[in-house]
């Protein structure tokens, strides 16, 4: 198809979908509005199960079995990214050089490790207080290592992720949201109902299974990816084809 | 504000549409996916925003005495943020395949099966 072709074809769709949409959008609930049904329930819910973070509660507590799919997601992502990303037949594994940077970067990076560490833990731990949770503190977690790899090199963050024990942390991460769902079960109630002490309200130890559930996504979050970027990491750094 | 919140997540979806038809570049492509998924998170808002509302944050803030914004559709952004991330991880790993196979990252200039 020529180029041409292709893009009247995009403008007649275009048309069709930005007229039903602009007429959908105004049969929609008033921007702003008070109306916000799920809303109310959600956080009456939220009060009754002493989960300070609403949003957590809607991810770990409310829709938990959807958080456990999602959570799927991420492991399956790292797993195919692991196989697309292998060092095929006629690639070569070369040792990375070593690079130089700047004081002023390396200072950087020792100060900002340690600190971006603590952070990304007491977001997973607070995850039910404050805004916050496994997802966003994994992420952190995952992004404070690489500082080894701006202000320092390569070889640095070799050494700081031992890249096996994620594998199997992540792993294990994943398959502890499952057996955390199953104990709710064994219980006599439902697949991922709480079984734990509420506690307190506005405490560390609120929420029941909340702080878990976190728990395990925030491990499982910060290993993926911190594994998925290895590998691409990988294909940039270490990996020449034969081409190159 | 009135609907324009809501159109102005179809606008963005329509230009990263726009962004894929006429896309030359593989990697160019998988960011047009990325700002069409970011116009779900526009309307995702918008549908939870309340006038004069505060985050459904309890920690620091009496509960009922002020209104809420919709708790239920940040976690449905927050879900999305993630399947995004992880879709473009793949089709990233995708691209480099095909850079490696076929030499090239042009998808007009993938025609032709190649085993």
């Amino acid at each position: 198809m020529s180029s041409r072709a292709r893009l009247l074809m995009f403008a007649v769709a275009a048309l069709a979908i930005g007229v039903f949409f602009a007429v959908a959008c105004t049969e929609l609930p008033r921007f702003g509005g008070s109306a916000h049904p799920y809303g109310y329930r959600v956080v009456a819910a939220a009060l009754d199960h002493r989960t300070a973070n609403v949003v957590s509660s809607v991810n770990f507590d409310v829709r938990a079995f959807d958080t456990l799919g999602e959570e799927s997601i991420l492991f399956t992502t790292v797993l195919g990214a692991t196989l697309l990303l292998r060092l095929a037949r006629d690639e070569r594994q070369v040792a990375a050089a070593s690079e130089d940077v700047l004081p002023t970067t390396r200072l950087f990076g020792a100060v900002l490790l340690p600190i971006s560490l603590v952070v990304g833990v007491y977001i997973i731990a607070h995850g039910q207080l404050s805004p916050g949770g496994g997802f966003q503190g994994g992420v952190i977690l995952a992004t404070g290592l690489h500082l080894g790899y701006l202000a320092a090199d390569y070889r640095v963050l070799q050494r700081v992720r031992p890249l096996a024990a994620l594998d199997v942390a992540d792993s294990l991460a994943a398959a502890s949201f499952t057996a955390m769902g199953l104990a709710g079960l064994a219980a006599g109630g439902a697949f991922l109902r709480n079984v734990l002490p509420l506690g307190t309200f506005n405490t560390i130890t609120s929420g029941g299974m909340v702080p878990l559930f976190n728990a395990a996504v925030g491990i499982e979050v910060a290993s993926g990816v911190i594994v998925l970027l290895a590998h691409f990491l990988d294909q940039a750094v270490e990996t020449t084809g034969p081409r190159e | 504000m009135g609907v324009w919140p809501y159109l102005a997540a179809g606008w963005i979806l329509l230009v990263a549409l726009y962004g894929m038809v006429t896309s030359r570049n593989l990697i160019h492509a998988i960011g047009c996916l990325a700002v069409a998924q970011s116009s779900t998170y526009v309307l995702l808002l918008a549908v939870g925003y309340r006038d004069h509302g505060t985050a459904p944050v309890f920690s620091d803030l009496e509960p009922g005495s002020r209104p809420l914004v919709d708790p239920i559709v940040q976690a449905l952004v927050l879900t999305d943020i993630v399947v995004g991330a992880t879709v473009t991880a793949l089709l990233l790993a995708l691209t480099i395949q095909l850079r490696k196979r076929h030499g090239t990252v042009d998808p007009q200039a993938l025609t032709g099966l190649k085993g």
